[in-house]
């Protein structure tokens, strides 16, 4: 048992870093300093930078443009992006469903879709939840029933409406699970279906969050055309191809690099806020303490991380004890804006989104978006199987309850 | 032993309850808050006029109906439920309370300005640098002749754009956090000198920076005594925590029950999520931090007569509960209601957000718990 890095793993840290610092891109830095809300082609542009370098999705299989790099040079990875604070590689294609493809997906579908989610050229939003299948997602009702086109080609044709769907506004093309039995048991009769989202009856609908950002939509879907071969994995098997695309959101969603830097941001901000009294927050008493508990438990999930890794390497795939890192990464991220937003004190108040630039700052930079940055936060704990459902997942999965 | 109301406490609370009803239901004031101005100064002449209720804590001899802080208790935690964002905490809790302690001069037509609904205060006390200290000022006023001269920077002043008068706190003496050296002024907000950047708040109110330019005030503007405001001070905010508690209640009323209603309604699994005994004990949890935080409601009202170490004491310690509650059960009603709860068209997301400031309004659960172990424990 050792956490020594070896010469390998720094001199590898040393090129990561200097490549984001030679080539993430100015403008991206910008926007994210003043908050400006990003464009489709910002999200783009820093995942098509590392698909040139061929760092864009690591975690593949080699033969589709893995990097074949160790969990050890993953995880320095992720920590270099996160201290360079660079935007995150958009999980929906990368992360979620490539997985499912590689995994799952014929020859055929993989030389398809692979190469564009590889390269930033499509962008991937999930269709999961509905309004009545949330936490109970094997209740979805959205209906996929088998036609014959006028082409005499097979079709699905797709009805219903999926919700929380995730800068869905941007997505090229979604991976839909549709009910394609409404006679079996719930999970045996779902599919899993890629559908092109400018198809003819898709429409996508703003839903504006309490702090006022539009992050996520309603998808409705209505008579949609979806050609039989867009199916991955077999009909009516398409809850294998869920239930493995969750553990893989589950094990990226710890978000301990970040964190990290979150907590560094947090004492940086503490550093420069005042106390009631003379002196920084950093060195009040109380805030101090707070600080303290949320490093060892952020420390307690890092390596609570590393020894899943270490399993990863050793060929073990995420299993359900990843639902920790859900649980521990989510509740973590929910603090460090607790405490950037008690850090604000009198200025966690202004609401500054869509304020006209004149009217110039309010308050000090460090405070800006913090309430904002909370109320966002909270659906940390709700998203991707609600923490309450994670539990469930330990008591049943891992200690047989 | 009595905790119920007075036959005439019932009526204010019917009253409010009613006319809130009918005139601020949740579209309603989502409309008012987007405006350009941020509120209804119709409603503000309701209050005034139609419903009576900006003289009821205000004593008879000045025009008032002779009630006092349990009457502004009753109409906060119905404000509280309704989010109404009108500034009766600024105008009569705070506003009120320096008039009615200090009786400074011209204080009897104020009031009255008050109760017809034409004087609204807002309360500029706190500084960029100063976060929950009240004696951390470096707004100062100066001599000059008879009257005085104002400079400084106030931060995050409730109300202001709304206001026809600021009560501001600043040094006429002493060192930056010293208690003696504060004296507190009456200032026009449209007198010279005083400039302003308004803005929105995340729960939905307006604020200002409020920046005092060399402004020239009469010696009739200050309040209380020279020098030696601090306690005065101390006791409005501590007034104005009470009724911020009271506030709190009605919002966390609100967030418990609409949490009860959801999960009642909404199935999953086959059956309603309130079914789930995980999320019952939850519920449970929530009804009893509210309970507490009603509690420790009453107990602040009745403590604010007490000598000024009690009450500070007591005003503290309800505080504490009110900010740990609004945090749990606005954090929990917005994690039982799901994805719904992070949406901006239901209200449960705006009781949260309002249950979020409330937290940090008059000091931060870590500020009071501070304070209450000074007083309580030794410094």
């Amino acid at each position: 048992m050792d956490l020594d890095f070896s010469p390998q793993d720094a001199a590898f840290r040393a090129e990561v870093r200097a490549f984001i610092a030679e080539n993430y891109p100015q403008a991206l830095r910008d926007k994210q300093r003043d908050e400006e809300a990003l464009s489709k082609e910002d999200y783009l542009s820093w995942h098509r930078i590392l698909a040139q370098k061929g760092w864009s999705a690591p975690s593949w299989p080699k033969e589709w443009g893995g990097t074949g790099w160790t969990p050890t040079q993953k995880y320095i990875w992720s920590e270099e992006q996160a201290r360079a604070d660079t935007i995150a590689v958009l999980p929906f294609g990368v992360n979620m469903l490539a997985p499912v493809i590689y995994t799952f997906g014929t020859e055929e579908q993989k030389a398809r879709f692979l190469p564009g989610i590889r390269d930033g050229q499509v962008w991937w939003c999930q269709g999961y939840s509905e309004p009545g299948a949330g936490s109970d997602l094997a209740s979805l009702k959205t209906k996929a029933e088998r036609i014959t086109g006028d082409d005499g080609k097979d079709y699905y044709l797709v009805n219903g409406q999926k919700t929380w769907t995730t800068l869905g506004q941007y997505a090229d093309w979604g991976f839909f699970l549709v009910r394609t039995d409404a006679n079996a048991k719930p999970q045996a009769g779902i599919s899993f279906l890629l559908i092109d989202m400018t198809s003819p009856g898709v429409t996508v609908r703003p839903l504006i969050t309490l702090e006022g950002g539009h992050e996520v939509n309603d998808v409705f879907l209505d008579n949609v055309k979806v050609p039989v071969e867009n199916r991955i994995y077999h009909e009516n098997q398409g809850w294998t191809c869920a239930k493995a695309l969750l553990l893989h959101e589950r094990s990226g969603i710890a978000g301990v690099a970040r964190s990290k830097r979150g907590l560094e941001r947090l004492r940086q901000v503490a550093r420069t806020q005042l106390a009631d009294n003379a002196g920084p927050l950093l060195a009040d008493p109380f805030f101090k303490r707070k600080v303290a508990e949320l490093e060892i438990d952020l420390t307690a999930l890092e390596f609570t991380e590393l020894r899943t890794l270490a399993g990863e390497s050793s060929g073990k795939g995420p299993g359900p004890e990843s639902s920790i890192l859900k649980i521990k990464g989510t509740e973590i991220q929910q603090r460090l804006t607790e405490l950037a937003l008690e850090a604000a004190g009198h200025y966690g108040a202004p609401y500054l989104r869509g304020l006209p630039h004149n009217i110039g700052a309010i308050g000090p930079d460090e405070a800006h978006g913090v309430a904002g940055a909370y109320f966002n936060t909270r659906k940390t704990s709700i998203y991707g199987g609600s923490n309450e459902i994670q539990r469930n997942i330990i008591a049943k999965a891992v200690l047989g309850l | 032993m009595d905790f119920s109301f007075t036959d005439e406490q019932s009526m204010l609370r019917d009253t409010v309850a009613s006319y809130l009803a009918d005139h601020y239901d949740f579209d309603t004031r989502r409309t008012a808050v987007k405006s350009a101005s941020g509120w209804r100064p119709e409603v503000w002449k309701a209050f005034a006029e139609e419903l009576g209720i900006l003289g009821a804590a205000f004593p008879e001899e000045l025009g008032g109906l002779g009630g006092g802080a349990i009457d502004n208790m009753v109409v906060m935690e119905e404000f509280g439920k309704a989010l109404v964002v009108e500034p009766y905490l600024g105008t009569v809790v705070i506003g009120g309370g320096f008039l009615k302690h200090a009786n400074p001069a011209g204080a009897a037509e104020l009031i009255s300005g008050v109760i017809d609904g034409s004087v609204t205060f807002a309360f500029a006390y706190a500084e960029p640098q100063g976060r929950y200290n009240l004696a951390n000022l470096v707004t100062t006023a100066r001599k000059d002749g008879a009257g005085w001269v104002l400079n400084g920077h106030k931060a995050v002043v409730i109300g202001a754009p709304w206001a026809s008068h600021l009560i501001v706190t600043a040094r006429t003496g002493g060192a930056q956090r010293d208690a003696g050296g504060v004296s507190v002024f009456l200032v026009d907000r449209n007198a010279g000198g005083v400039v302003t950047r308004d803005y929105p708040t995340v729960d939905g109110r307006r604020a200002s920076e409020v920046f005092f330019e060399n402004v020239s005030l009469p010696a009739s503007a200050l309040i209380g005594e020279e020098g030696a405001a601090l306690p005065l001070v101390e006791q409005v905010v501590d007034e104005a925590i009470a009724a911020t508690c009271a506030e709190a209640c009605g919002v966390l009323r609100k967030l418990h029950e609409g949490t009860l209603e959801y999960t009642k309604q909404r199935k999953q699994f086959g059956q309603p999520i309130a079914a789930f005994q995980v999320l019952q004990h939850r519920m449970v949890d929530m009804f009893i931090q509210v309970e507490q935080a009603v509690s420790m409601t009453y107990m602040a009202h009745i403590k604010l007569s007490e000598p000024a170490a009690e009450r500070a004491k007591a005003l503290s310690a309800a505080k504490v509960q009110i900010g740990r509650a609004c945090r749990f059960v606005g954090q929990n009603a917005i994690q039982l209601h799901g994805g719904m709860g992070m949406t901006d068209e239901m209200a449960i997301g705006h009781y949260f957000k309002r249950a979020t400031m409330i937290e940090g309004e008059f000091g931060s659960v870590d500020h009071h718990l501070h304070r209450y172990e000074t007083l309580s424990l030794g410094a």
